[in-house]
């Protein structure tokens, strides 16, 4: 079972990808998002709530009902390159802030994970064992990793906005 | 996340992707692994790193420059690992490896001079014919791998890895001044050329148009001078690093730019970088020096047997014989093996666990493979465990995974032998 799953991920990956940004630094994560995710109302503003959160590991997080949902931003899929496998935790296990939860591997490299906030695992993407292309193809959208609780709230405060993260990768590449 | 940290083999250590030595088909088991790396935006430290010829064109090109062995080099383009690789399996690619060391070496007693740094019978080539080889240190380890071609034109054409050539000029230079003091007759001229390799099923195709001579004579393992696509004295040898049929063309640096572009025109040809080049060769069973051999194993550990020519084994006088010959009858205590498994890929420094749970080897080179949509992977293990189809366990993030010990080439290769 594994092994089919692992087969198709390759095939989904050997498919035409969407165009590749050059610099993703220079396109905001925003601007992805709202291409990438059709069925959102088109606003400028997000809701102060659904904004995204980054950590300086590249993951982003976004809070919706009380549960935030994780992934990895564009700058990150981009270095990590075609991603073959996802290995996620089990719904139920528990990480505090900055615990590795998990790890991306591209055919050149692997990737750990680190939670970007205390809680527990609600939900986890089951599309990607299928298709871990996904998190290349739609990072901030179809592409997220998992769902957890919020033990912490202040932990969120900690986290960097858009305009920061942008700053933070723009520092990176100089 | 953690990110990128780049599996491509052994990178600013100064250890390289080598280049290949080619001709491995028969390289039966081997252990490679990748070294993690960071990957470093080649922007921050490009200006201490040495360049190709083809620097300026590989930015044109879109090429992703990150360190490798001291040099910049492009780790893939625009196109996606994935694809780059695929793209190499199917139709062809150019891979610049220019970094790599090329030495000639020239007099009369050429082949002594060589005969007694590597492992191979040189005396035996037939005119314009190589081999992969090794040289060796006094206890037998690997001090690099590299391919010796005997030429018609009075010198012997050696490619080493751009990794050792520091090492590799030193330890040639040494024995050469013993050699001379010892009146015989040797040089060495160490080329500034640059060299691209051309890989894959199309690539005699697409060459053959630039070509006078046929390329139907040119068997895998050999050589010629040539004139391509206009560019006068380039040697092509029939050889490569990705168990596909190929060549790697040595150019004169002036003329690089304008043979590579004209490759390019070819629909069939695109650009590769070191990633597709290491997962290519991993493929091919082939090693990576660095990773997979190095000073501490021996020829016979690294399941290399087969490059020690059948006269050496008798005359025992290459550095190391007298370690490395007994050990051929009498087995070593580790070997180099292909590994498979499913789930988590397998990497480089993994352990190797026996069905029990003991450790009984490490990784040394480890990926998914884009063809087989497995992992696989090479490393040491415990001679008991060689045998292909052990069943074995791999330790990835703290957990046990089942693997398979694998004859390699784990994708069948596609030397051209006429």
């Amino acid at each position: 079972m594994a092994m089919r799953a692992a087969l198709r991920c390759l095939s989904a990956n050997f498919s035409p990808r969407l165009p590749q940004l050059s610099s993703p630094a220079q396109v905001s994560a925003t601007q992805l998002l709202w291409r990438s995710c059709s069925r959102r109302t088109l606003s400028t503003t997000p809701a102060p709530n659904t904004a995204l959160k980054f950590t300086e590991k590249h993951e982003w997080v976004q809070v919706e009902g009380g549960i935030s949902t994780v992934g990895i931003s564009s700058y990150a899929q981009e270095a990590l390159g075609d991603v073959v496998y996802c290995g996620l935790p089990e719904v139920g296990q528990r990480f505090e802030k900055m615990e590795e939860f998990g790890a991306l591997e591209s055919v050149k490299a692997a990737s750990e994970l680190y939670s970007p906030l205390t809680g527990e695992v609600t939900e986890i993407n089951t599309e990607l064992a299928e298709n871990p292309g996904l998190v290349n193809k739609a990072c901030y959208a179809d592409g997220w990793l998992i769902k957890m609780t919020i033990e912490k709230p202040e932990e969120l405060d900690e986290l960097m906005d858009q305009a920061a993260y942008d700053k933070f990768i723009k520092s990176l590449e100089e | 996340m953690m990110w990128a940290r780049l599996i491509v083999g052994a990178g600013g250590s100064g250890v390289g992707l080598r280049a290949s030595r080619g001709g491995l088909q028969r390289v039966a088991g081997a252990a490679c692994a990748g070294r993690r790396q960071q990957q470093r935006r080649a922007s921050s430290t490009e200006a201490a790193l040495r360049k190709t010829p083809l620097f300026d064109f590989h930015k044109e090109h879109g090429g992703k420059m990150v360190e490798f062995a001291g040099w910049s080099m492009p780790v893939q383009y625009r196109d996606s690992h994935l694809a780059s690789h695929v793209h190499t399996r199917e139709h062809c690619s150019i891979f610049d490896v220019s970094h790599m060391l090329q030495t000639k070496v020239h007099g009369k007693d050429r082949v002594k001079f060589m005969e007694s740094l590597v492992v191979a019978d040189v005396e035996e080539l037939k005119d314009n014919q190589g081999t992969l080889s090794l040289f060796t240190n006094e206890k037998g380890g690997i001090i690099d791998d590299l391919i010796v071609t005997k030429t018609d034109q009075g010198y012997l054409y050696v490619v080493s890895n751009a990794g050792c050539a520091d090492k590799d000029s030193a330890h040639m230079k040494a024995r050469l001044a013993e050699l001379k003091a010892a009146g015989l007759d040797v040089e060495l001229e160490f080329l500034d050329e640059a060299l691209i390799a051309l890989q894959g099923p199309s690539a005699s195709q697409v060459l053959q148009k630039g070509l006078k001579d046929d390329l139907s004579k040119l068997t895998f393992m050999t050589s010629t001078l040539a004139s391509v696509f206009g560019v006068p004295d380039c040697r092509v040898t029939r050889c490569g690093y990705t168990g596909e049929d190929g060549v790697e063309i040595s150019v004169p640096r002036s003329r690089i730019v304008e043979l590579t572009e004209k490759l390019l025109t070819n629909s069939e040809v695109k650009l590769a970088g070191l990633g597709a080049r290491d997962s290519l060769r991993l493929e091919a069973g082939l090693c990576l020096y660095g990773n997979d051999i190095d000073e501490s194993t021996t020829p016979v550990e690294a399941s290399l047997v087969w490059t020690i020519g059948k006269r050496r084994r008798q005359t025992k006088d290459f550095p190391g014989a007298d370690i490395v010959i007994p050990q051929i009858k009498a087995k070593t205590a580790r070997k180099r093996v292909g590994l498979v498994s499913t789930g988590p890929p397998v990497r480089q420094h993994t352990a190797i666990l026996s069905p029990d749970g003991q450790v009984i080897g490490e990784v040394t080179s480890g990926c998914p493979s884009p063809c087989l949509k497995k992992n696989i992977a090479m490393g040491y293990v415990d001679a008991t465990f060689a045998k292909n189809g052990t069943a074995i366990q791999v330790e990835i993030r703290k957990k046990t995974q089942p693997a398979t010990v694998s004859k390699m080439p784990f994708v069948p290769t596609n030397y051209f032998f006429g």
